[in-house]
């Protein structure tokens, strides 16, 4: 679709959200389907992957709750999503959560591994840049999330802030219960060192995210 | 003459993200490239048409016979506005099904094709020629001008439009993703390819449903929606979906629904 079409679209749909509020929440509202008959459906276009593929697209307890609500948790549940996932993330033994910026600044960048089509010597990226403005030279960024340009500085550099970003990598749901966010490091999708480069990324001074 | 002014047509689309600087040169090229697009003699889809035409009438399998004596929902052979309603329910096989799983069972019942060479070529690549894509594209373009007018009256057709709904929003995969995060917000990019939001009935899957089959310049191939959601489930790092399976029609069908009444306009070109 096309810049021009997309906008058309955009202006459409938001004049009918603005005409009938009702029927837009309407939309919203879930339809009730029997879990047991999904999971008839997935066993008939999954079912003869790998077991361990398998056991990637079963939910866990938190995904679990963010599919019944499609993410709009009531709070009582969020909070005991973020409790769930906070007791996951593990700070690395020796306090130092900052690592190699250069590194990092490579590991946002790549959006490879976890694919079907990726084989298993594929070594996984952040893929960052999929949904966030980071460094401000990089025109390629996606907007799915908020943008992380200045991320260290606007934060003064702070060690608190840094120990916050390194939990949010490793856990997105740890600060935000039903995050869009990966969760990289409870997923075993980065390690420790991986997202240590992260946050020297996001934290260096000399980062050209803080540039 | 065809190629030359499809590799125009390919210049156009590769280079359309990185036009946004040069605002007004791009809109006179999309303009030009929407002219194309209708072009039989510019879009290389119609290519794929005109090789299934000839497929749809030629005599194959045991009963070496054609598949003109398919019935795609309107009547045996009947092709003008079927793909519109397609998917749906067939009394005689007792399923919910979308094009190309409709082709396959014709082809086993019918012709009595053994057809597992067919599904070995269901995406075509660098000197395999697919005869699904090349069908569907001749048989989607007999319901051009017409509008999305997906069947939900009977029970089975219901519950596929139940689940696929479902399904779009069921997350999973090392990166926790489900179909709704990438397509449930306006406006929303990944890198710099627009996200169309399919979560809500109207223009956006209206024009994205319309458009499919299409022909990918990136790809160099006619693509159907089996493809387009084969790949989407890799980009969302779930298991290799298996083709022609029911979670891929009950979300082509939840898509049908929420693109009711947009035009069909295919094959159309794409990135
Ligand atoms: C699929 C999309 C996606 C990907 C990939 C992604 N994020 Fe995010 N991120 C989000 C969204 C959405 C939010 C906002 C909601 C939230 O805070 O959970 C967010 C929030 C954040 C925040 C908090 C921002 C704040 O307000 O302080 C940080 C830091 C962050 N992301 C870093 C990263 C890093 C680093 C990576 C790569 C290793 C990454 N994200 C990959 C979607 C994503
Ligand atoms: C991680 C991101 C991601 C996920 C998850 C994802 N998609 Fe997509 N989808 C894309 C991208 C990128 C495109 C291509 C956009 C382009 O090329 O302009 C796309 C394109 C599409 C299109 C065609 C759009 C058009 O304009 O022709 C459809 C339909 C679609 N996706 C449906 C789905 C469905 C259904 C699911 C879930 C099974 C899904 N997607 C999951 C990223 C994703």
């Amino acid at each position: 679709m096309n810049t021009t079409s997309r906008l058309a679209a955009f202006v459409l749909t938001a004049g009918v959200i603005a005409g009938f509020p009702l029927t837009a929440k309407a939309q919203t509202t879930t339809t009730k389907v029997d879990p047991a008959l999904v999971e008839t459906y997935l066993q008939a276009t999954f079912g003869k992957a790998p077991p361990e593929w398998q056991a990637r697209i079963k939910p866990d307890d938190t995904l679990a709750t963010c599919n019944l609500h499609r993410n709009d948790v009531p709070s009582a549940e969020a909070d005991k999503i973020v409790a769930r996932e906070m007791a996951k993330v593990v700070f690395p033994a020796d306090g130092k959560l900052l690592g190699d910026w250069k590194e990092g600044q490579k590991i946002a960048n790549n959006g490879r591994g976890g694919q079907f089509s990726d084989d298993d010597k594929t070594i996984s990226g952040g893929n960052c840049y999929a949904c966030h403005q980071m460094e401000k030279a990089e025109v390629s960024y996606g907007t799915l999330g908020p943008s992380l340009t200045s991320y260290g500085k606007d934060r003064k550099f702070d060690p608190v802030e840094a120990k916050n970003a390194f939990a949010k990598i490793y856990d997105s749901q740890a600060v935000v219960a039903c995050s869009n966010m990966p969760r990289f490091g409870a997923n075993k999708v980065l390690s420790e060192q991986q997202i240590k480069d992260i946050v020297a990324f996001l934290f260096n001074p000399e980062s050209p995210i803080n540039k | 003459m065809r190629l030359a002014k499809a590799a125009a047509a390919a210049a156009v689309i590769l280079l359309f993200p990185f036009a946004a600087r040069a605002q007004d040169a791009s809109e006179k090229e999309i303009e030009r490239y929407r002219a194309m697009i209708s072009d039989p003699f510019s879009n290389p889809g119609f290519l794929a048409v005109d090789r299934g035409e000839i497929l749809w009438g030629e005599k194959r399998g045991s009963k070496n016979v054609s598949l003109e004596g398919c019935d795609l929902g309107l009547g045996a052979g009947k092709l003008e506005g079927a793909f519109a309603q397609l998917p749906r329910f067939f009394p005689d096989s007792g399923r919910v099904m979308d094009l190309e799983q409709r082709l396959l069972w014709c082809m086993q019942n019918l012709q009595g094709l053994d057809t597992k060479d067919v599904v070995a070529r269901r995406f075509s690549g660098p000197g395999k020629a697919s005869d699904m894509e090349d069908l569907v594209a001749f048989i989607a373009n007999k319901s051009n001008g017409m509008k999305i007018d997906v069947q939900l009256k009977h029970p089975k057709e219901q519950e596929m439009a139940a689940v696929g709904e479902a399904l779009f929003y069921r997350r999973g995969g090392v990166m926790d993703f489900s179909c709704a995060t990438c397509h449930a917000d306006e406006g929303k990019r990944i890198r710099l390819q627009g996200l169309p939001n399919l979560s809500k009935p109207g223009k956006q899957p209206q024009e994205t449903m319309g458009t499919w089959p299409t022909y990918r310049v990136s790809q160099g191939a006619l693509r159907t929606m089996q493809h387009r959601l084969w790949d989407c489930y890799r980009q969302q790092r779930w298991p290799v979906p298996e083709y022609g399976s029911d979670t891929i029609t009950a979300l082509t069908v939840f898509l049908q629904k929420q693109a009711m009444g947009g035009e069909i306009a295919v094959p159309s070109i794409k990135r």
